[in-house]
C-alpha cells in the first residue's frame, strides 16, 4: 500500500525540516530575547530600532524574506554562510531567513511576558533596595519567562510550519520532496496524507509538552 | 516615563543612556555602511534602477496587476472561509459528539499543516481531478490552501468569540424561554461577532502573506511573481525586493492598525459585554496548538 514511497527519502527530507526547525529556533530565541531587551530598554536608540525591526519584519510574507537570502544576500551582498556547496548554502540561508522572521515574533511573545509581571513588583523591588539587574535577574524576568511558556510553544509550531517555506529557495525539505512525489506518483491522495501525518507528528508532542508545563509552570494570580 | 524595568533615569542613567546610544548606533552604521560598500561594488546604487518604479510601466504592467491579484486571492479566501469557519466554530461547540469530534479533528488537523502542502496538494488535486484551466488552476489553487487552512483558524475565532461572553448572556436567554438555536443565533452570535471583528482583520494579514507563497511556489501571478518579471526585465532584484516589500509593509500595516484602532474602540464602547478579540488571540490560533490556545 505505501510502495509510492519506495524511491524516495522521506525520512530524510523530514529530518531535514527538523534540522531547519531546531536551528531556527534556537537562534530565533537569541535574536528573539536580544531584541525584547533592546523593546524595553531606557535607550531611546534602541527601543525605537526594535519597534521598527519588529513592525517591518512582521508584515513581510516570510516568502520574500527566504527569497531575498538567496536572491539578494547570497547572489549580491555575497553573503555565502561559509559555505561551499551550493545546497549546503541553501540550507544556512534558509535558517537565517526564518532566525530573521521568527524572532520578531519571539521578541513579542517575550515582551507580552514582561507587561504581565504587574508594575508593583519591580516598585517594591526598588524599594527594597534592589539594583535594575537585581530586579531584572530576581524579581522580573522569571516570573516573565514562566508566562511565555505558552506563546513561545504556538511560535515554535508556527516555525515547524513556516520550515517549508525553504522550498522556495530549492532546500530539500518535506515539502519539496512532497511536490516532486505527487508531480511523480499516481497516489496524490495517500502522499498528501502521509506529508500532513508527518507534520501532525511534529507539531502535536510540541504542543502538548509545552502547553502543559506553560500551564504547570504559569504564575497564578 | 518609566515601566515595570526601570524608574525615570537620573544623572547617571542618563550618562549610561547616551554612552549606549551612541555604541549602538556605531554598530548600525557600521552594518549599514557594510552593505553600502557591497552595493557600490556590484555597481547597485546606480540610479538608473530605481528609475523603473518612477515611469508608469513598471506600475501598470507588473506591480498594480500582481497587487491586485495577491488582493483578489486574499479576499477571496476571506469571503469563502468566514462562513465556513462559523460553521465548523459553531459545530465544534455542539451538544451532540458526533459533530462536536468530527469539527474538532478537521478544524485542529487544517490548521496543523503548513499551507504550502495545502496549495501544491490543491494544485495537483485540480490537475488530475478537474478540468479547470490550466491558467486560472494557480488561483483556485491558492484559494483553496488558503481557505482550508484559515477556515479552522477562523472556526477557532468563532469558538473563542462566543466562549468570550459572559455566561449570563446564555442564561438568561434560557430563562427568557429561547431555545439552544434561538440563543446561538439571536443572542451569542451578533455579540461574538463584534469581539471577532478585530481578530478578522489581524488574520487578514496572515492571509495576505500567505498568497506569497502561491506566487514562487504556483506560479500564480500575486505581487511577489510579478516581482520577478519585473527584476528579470530590468535586472534590478535588491530595488524591486525593496519596493515590493515596501508595498506589503504598507498594506499590512494598515489592515494592523485597523485591527488595534478597531480593538481599542470596542473595548471602550459602552455597549458590548466587553469582549473583544485582539491579535494576540489571532497569533495564538496561528500556530496550531492543539491545546491552550483558546483556553485562555
Amino acid at each position: 500500500m505505501f510502495d509510492f514511497l519506495e524511491g524516495y527519502d522521506v525520512l530524510g527530507a523530514f529530518w531535514t525540516t527538523v534540522q531547519l526547525t531546531v536551528l531556527s529556533g534556537v537562534g530565533s530565541l537569541v535574536w528573539g530575547i536580544l531584541l525584547a531587551g533592546m523593546r524595553v530598554s531606557p535607550v531611546p536608540l534602541m527601543r525605537g530600532f526594535g519597534t521598527a525591526y519588529v513592525n517591518i519584519v512582521r508584515n513581510i510574507p516570510l516568502t520574500i524574506i527566504i527569497l531575498f537570502t538567496s536572491l539578494g544576500l547570497a547572489d549580491i551582498f555575497g553573503v555565502t554562510m561559509g559555505a561551499e556547496d551550493f545546497k549546503i548554502q541553501g540550507f544556512r540561508l534558509a535558517v537565517l531567513g526564518l532566525i530573521a522572521y521568527t524572532a520578531a515574533f519571539v521578541c513579542e511573545a517575550i515582551r507580552s511576558g514582561i507587561n504581565t509581571v504587574p508594575l508593583g513588583q519591580a516598585e517594591a523591588a526598588r524599594a527594597i533596595g534592589l539594583s535594575f539587574s537585581q530586579t531584572l535577574r530576581l524579581i522580573v524576568l522569571p516570573q516573565a519567562f514562566r508566562a511565555v511558556i505558552g506563546p513561545l510553544a504556538n511560535v515554535l509550531i508556527a516555525l515547524t510550519k513556516n520550515t517549508t517555506v525553504a522550498a522556495a529557495i530549492g532546500v530539500a525539505e518535506a515539502a519539496t520532496l512532497m511536490k516532486s512525489m505527487i508531480e511523480n506518483e499516481a497516489q496524490t491522495l495517500a502522499i498528501g496524507t502521509v506529508f500532513a501525518l508527518g507534520f501532525v507528528v511534529l507539531t502535536l508532542p510540541t504542543g502538548l509538552l509545552l502547553g502543559w508545563l506553560g500551564k504547570r509552570l504559569a504564575v497564578k494570580r | 516615563m518609566s515601566s515595570v524595568l526601570y524608574d525615570t533615569p537620573g544623572p547617571r542613567a542618563r550618562t549610561r543612556n547616551v554612552v549606549l546610544s551612541v555604541v549602538f548606533f556605531a554598530v548600525l552604521a557600521l552594518v549599514l555602511w557594510w552593505a553600502v560598500l557591497k552595493l557600490d561594488d556590484k555597481g547597485q546604487l546606480a540610479g538608473a534602477l530605481w528609475k523603473p518604479f518612477t515611469t508608469s510601466e513598471a506600475w501598470t504592467t507588473y506591480l498594480l496587476p500582481g497587487l491586485g491579484n495577491t488582493l483578489k486571492a486574499a479576499a477571496l479566501s476571506m469571503v469563502i472561509a468566514l462562513p465556513l469557519g462559523a460553521v465548523f466554530g459553531i459545530a465544534r461547540m455542539s451538544d451532540h459528539r458526533w459533530v462536536r469530534v468530527p469539527a474538532g479533528v478537521v478544524v485542529e488537523f487544517f490548521r496543523a499543516i503548513p499551507v504550502l502542502l495545502l496549495m501544491l496538494f490543491a494544485s495537483e488535486f485540480y490537475v488530475r481531478s478537474t478540468d479547470i484551466p490550466s491558467d486560472s488552476r494557480p488561483l483556485y489553487a491558492v484559494i483553496t490552501g488558503l481557505v482550508l487552512y484559515n477556515a479552522s483558524v477562523l472556526a477557532e475565532v468563532v469558538r473563542a468569540g462566543i466562549l468570550s461572553l459572559p455566561k449570563g448572556q446564555t442564561e438568561a436567554a434560557y430563562a427568557i424561554g429561547l431555545r439552544k438555536g434561538q440563543t446561538m443565533a439571536g443572542i451569542l452570535l451578533p455579540q461574538a461577532v463584534t469581539a471577532m471583528l478585530p481578530a478578522i482583520v489581524s488574520q487578514l494579514v496572515v492571509i495576505v502573506k500567505d498568497t506569497a507563497l502561491g506566487g514562487v511556489m504556483l506560479q500564480f501571478p500575486d505581487l511577489l511573481n510579478a516581482r520577478s518579471t519585473l527584476a528579470a526585465n530590468y535586472a534590478n532584484v535588491i530595488q524591486s525586493f525593496a519596493v515590493v516589500a515596501v508595498l506589503y509593509i504598507v498594506l499590512n500595516f494598515l489592515l494592523t492598525s485597523f485591527a488595534s484602532w478597531l480593538e481599542g474602540r470596542l473595548r471602550r464602547s459602552t455597549r458590548g459585554t466587553g469582549a473583544v478579540l485582539g491579535a494576540g488571540t489571532v497569533e495564538d490560533l496561528n500556530a496550531g496548538d492543539a491545546h491552550g490556545a483558546v483556553s485562555a
